[in-house]
């Protein structure tokens, strides 16, 4: 061949091109703010990450995980047998045969990948992306074709000056796509930003099937607080936006998306990617924010840079304020990107910085402030629903076997029978249990969520003081955003109250009694029943089972959702969502209820007094709605002494 | 030209947990303030400063208040059992103030509702009560919307300097910033700080609920009963007299006043 050392040239320059790409990639990432991590032992656990973690979620779609490994795992082989065939010239007729393996591999998951996206579903980004299969099989065919001779098939020096140039013209196009447009933004960043996102994860626990869900507390004091502009993040949090294959699995989930509120999980976290490298949305190629209100922003029309305030033109504020944190998105996220994180990380700064919370947020947050709870009721008038309940106070007892937190449950007459209903079964099961009573406060969930870190902070400490003063083995709750906050959150603040101390959500407590055969329970004969798993109990805690298996004990069978277990829909009740209520096309407690007809179900068991609200909230006819400590507490069988 | 506003905050109480809390009233003065002047609005809270400060109650309350926007606010350093007046009216003077807001009525001390009265009567100053919006302020003088009963507004113009105090009707305060309120400076000033004699012979007790007069619904339609539940108090036998003479007004005033048995 006349020109043979035009390929090994032409992939030197590509790779050196990709070489200078990767390290500005870097040093946009680098930023961001400093977040410690280990280098080493991160980029050697990444292998095993991608193989079990990340392939864990992708897995739920067979076709595309299966395509995935024979496209992702020909390539990275083929990739490296390329630089030693062709660039560093090892002679081997085995290694050349392996090449042409894997490229043959590579190319058969081209195809499929091919196929998905001859008519693409509408959560997959378009633009760029329709040219992926294309340049994923000129790679494979191209290298195929330049290795023949290597391998033996062909002899050495075949063709002639044509062929090398019409091959030489399809490295620059395949290589051009694979490697330079790994580094430079094309749509192989996800393979470079996705393996150090894995390596350099925020939140390492969720590797190897652990759980991290509790948000970071903010920083107080500071010159800025929470997020303003992309360079307030840590560097991993950038990289990891980097890091998406706009796969929209997030927003098939979202149910704020799917009520048309103007939020898009996949949309925001590529804005988010446009903030950290500069620029504007316009070759975004996905769905938009829904825009309900008929705003019309123009696709474009979204700029922003590392170092401007990113509600300022990058992304508005309500498509901040419409996520309930009902972790959905990061659930189903192959690349483990934490979308919760960011929002609430840049609600801080519109709550702590700015003042804007909209709608009842301020008057919720004063009142929180000066009540200890959302809606200013008499902090004294805290114990009253438990008036004829006749149960021990901690002040007066100091130490109980169980600590009951009652959670603002305590002041709604809707939530109070649900109380009710669980004081009578512990007192079935003879349980020890005592209240905090007028100095429990509010768990500081939704000031959190609104981005008021500095009130939730203060009232984690104060509660955990107060905490500290008694003994109790175990803390049961019926409220599932105060059993996450007490479980994950209260952690940070330097306390020992809740060291070797169960928090328990009270499915899991009282399916213990009854497993125990503390409680005698009746089968229940009220029709086809439905379970919803409230998002904080579930997504954010793994408790699946318990409240399944106590539905079972009274002989339901669970007439499941097609959206139920870790997929559960949110009901709109969380993150503040309620209180900061940015309209939208339909209410996301609808769409929830409409899952449940589906079911036929005549009743919808939870788990939470705010799911019982926003699902009660939606007009009849629709199933009834109780909490399982309702249902148990009617089935119970009380023996007479 | 830029009129000198000047919005005067005190320490509010929440009536549900009376716990310290900024002032509804106050908030609205502050909000008022923020919208004729922006960042040349003076804010200024006459109290204690001394070493309990930081970290107090009383500092939680003003960096609320300084967490609608204000990168400074003036503490008058005066002790608990001081009278307010004459460090506030020295003050207002030396700062050659020409607005000055503050709420109808303190919600914890004494809560009189004097402490307006008794700066104008102080300063020698026109005083214009339950303002609902400073409408304009040129060439010497303020349009001011005064609120009354059941949304009803009454326009006045009050010649600079003046006080005024800010309804319930007056638009609500912003939203506090916590950010901002952490970094806002006080400016603690010294003032003459004279002993409230009077008070400091007071002994405070728990107010016990008073028994209260049933009310009688005579309304008959719905509409009635919304108009009873939401209008303020109101004699139903006032007249309006206009025309009269200043003789008959007094008189009539006169009259009044041994009817209702406030003179004998
Ligand atoms: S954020 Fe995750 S789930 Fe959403 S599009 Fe990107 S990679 Fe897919
Ligand atoms: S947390 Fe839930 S509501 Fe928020 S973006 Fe994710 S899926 Fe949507
Ligand atoms: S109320 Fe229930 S379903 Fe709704 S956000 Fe909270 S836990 Fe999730």
């Amino acid at each position: 061949m006349i020109f043979d050392w035009l390929p090994s040239v032409l992939i030197a320059i590509v790779l050196m091109l990709a070489v200078v790409g990767a390290v500005r990639r870097i040093s946009l990432w680098r930023a961001g703010q400093p977040s410690p991590v280990n280098i080493i032992s991160g980029l050697m656990a990444m292998p095993k990450r991608y193989l079990h973690d990340l392939h864990h979620v992708v897995e739920r779609d067979k076709y595309m995980s299966r395509t995935h490994v024979a496209t992702g795992g020909g390539f990275v082989l083929a990739m490296f047998l390329v630089l030693c065939v062709h660039l560093f010239g090892v002679d081997s007729k085995l290694l050349a045969w392996a090449l042409l393996a894997s490229l043959v591999m590579m190319f058969t998951g081209a195809i499929f990948v091919f196929k998905r996206r001859r008519n693409p579903p509408s959560r997959l980004s378009k633009g760029p992306w329709m040219r992926l299969p294309k340049s994923l099989m000129t790679f494979a065919v191209t290298f195929f074709v330049l290795t023949l001779p290597a391998a033996g098939i062909l002899p050495d020096g075949t063709g002639n000056v044509l062929l090398t140039l019409v091959l030489s013209a399809l490295i620059l196009v395949s290589l051009g796509e694979m490697l330079f447009g790994m580094t430079w933004g094309g749509p192989m960043k996800h393979a470079f930003a996705g393996a150090l996102h894995l390596a350099f994860h925020r939140r390492q626990e969720r590797f190897g099937g652990g759980r991290s869900t509790g948000l970071k507390p903010a920083d107080l004091g500071v010159e800025v607080h929470g997020v303003s502009k992309p360079t307030d993040f840590k560097w991993n949090q950038l990289l990891g936006f980097d890091a998406c294959v706009q796969c929209g699995r997030c927003e098939a989930m979202c149910p704020a998306f799917a009520a048309g509120q103007p939020l898009n999980p996949k949309k925001l976290i590529q804005d988010m990617v446009v903030g950290l490298a500069g620029g504007t949305d316009a070759n975004y190629a996905g769905s938009h924010y829904p825009d309900p209100q008929g705003k019309g922003r123009e696709p474009g029309s979204a700029k922003g840079s590392p170092t401007e305030v990113i509600t300022a033109g990058l992304v508005d504020a309500e498509t901040l304020w419409s996520c309930t944190t009902c972790r959905a998105c990061v659930e189903e996220c192959p690349m483990m990107i934490e979308h919760v994180d960011a929002i609430v990380d840049m609600r801080r700064f519109l709550t702590m910085e700015k003042g804007e919370t909209p709608n009842k947020g301020a008057e919720v947050l004063d009142n929180i402030i000066a009540t200890d709870n959302p809606n200013g009721y008499a902090p004294g008038s805290r114990t009253n629903w438990a008036a004829d309940q006749n149960l021990n106070v901690m002040r007066d007892v100091k130490k109980a076997e169980v600590l009951f937190w009652v959670s603002d449950g305590a002041f709604d007459m809707r939530s109070q029978r649900i109380l009710r209903s669980f004081v009578k079964l512990l007192k079935a099961a003879n349980v020890d249990v005592a209240i905090l009573g007028d100095e429990e406060r509010d768990s500081g969930d939704v000031a959190r969520r609104l981005g008021d870190d500095a009130t939730f902070q203060n009232l984690a400490k104060r509660n955990l003081q107060t905490l500290s003063q008694y003994e109790f083995k175990t803390i049961v709750t019926t409220d599932p955003h105060a059993f996450h906050c007490l479980r994950n959150e209260y952690g940070d603040f330097g306390s020992d109250a809740l060291d070797n101390v169960e928090v328990l959500h009270h499915t899991t407590y009282l399916n213990r009694l009854v497993q125990d055969g503390k409680l005698k329970l009746d089968t229940f004969k009220g029709g086809t029943v439905t379970y919803h798993d409230p998002c904080y109990l579930g997504r954010y805690n793994g408790e699946y089972e318990a409240p399944r298996e106590l539905l079972r004990s009274m002989g339901i069978e669970v007439a499941e959702m097609e959206r139920s277990g870790f997929r559960s829909r949110c009901c709109g009740g969380g993150g503040g969502a309620p209180i900061t209520d940015i309209p939208g096309e339909k209410r996301i407690a609808d769409m929830r209820v409409e899952d449940a007809k589906e079911t036929q179900a005549d009743l919808i068991a939870v788990g939470c007094q705010q799911c019982t609200a926003m699902l009660e909230g939606v007009v009849e006819p629709r199933p009834e709605i109780r909490d399982i400590a309702e249902i148990l507490v009617d089935q119970l069988i009380e023996e007479v002494h | 030209m830029q009129p000198n506003v000047i919005s005067l905050v005190s320490i509010g109480r929440h009536p549900q947990s009376g716990r310290a809390r900024r002032s509804e009233q106050d908030g609205r003065a502050l909000e008022l303030g923020l919208k004729l002047s922006g960042s040349h609005l003076q804010v200024a809270h006459a109290g204690a400063y001394d070493s309990t400060f930081s970290g107090s109650a009383e500092e939680t309350v003003l960096r609320q208040y300084a967490g609608m926007g204000l990168k400074q606010m003036t503490v008058l350093k005066q002790s608990s059992d001081a009278d307010v007046i004459p460090s506030l009216s020295h003050y207002l003077e030396s700062q050659s103030a020409q607005v000055v807001l503050l709420g109808v009525r303190a919600e914890s001390g004494e809560s009189s509702g004097m402490v307006p009265y008794l700066l104008a009567e102080s300063l020698g100053w026109p005083i214009v009560s339950r303002v609902a919006d400073i409408v304009s302020i040129e060439n010497g003088e303020a349009e001011v919307l005064l609120a009354l009963p059941r949304g009803q507004r009454r326009s006045v113009t009050v010649t600079l300097p003046f006080i005024a105090t800010v309804d319930n009707a007056a638009p609500e305060p912003r939203q506090t910033a916590y950010g901002p309120g952490q970094r806002a400076q006080f400016n603690a000033v010294d003032t003459p700080e004279v002993l409230d004699e009077l008070r400091i012979n007071w002994v405070e007790a728990p107010a016990k609920p008073r028994p209260k007069r049933l009310k009688v619904i005579k309304a008959k339609t719905a509409a009635e009963r919304f108009k009873a539940a939401t209008a303020k108090a109101q004699g139903g036998s006032g007249k309006v007299m206009k025309n009269e003479s200043a003789q008959e007004k007094a008189q009539a005033i006169f009259d009044l006043l041994i009817e209702e048995k406030v003179i004998r």
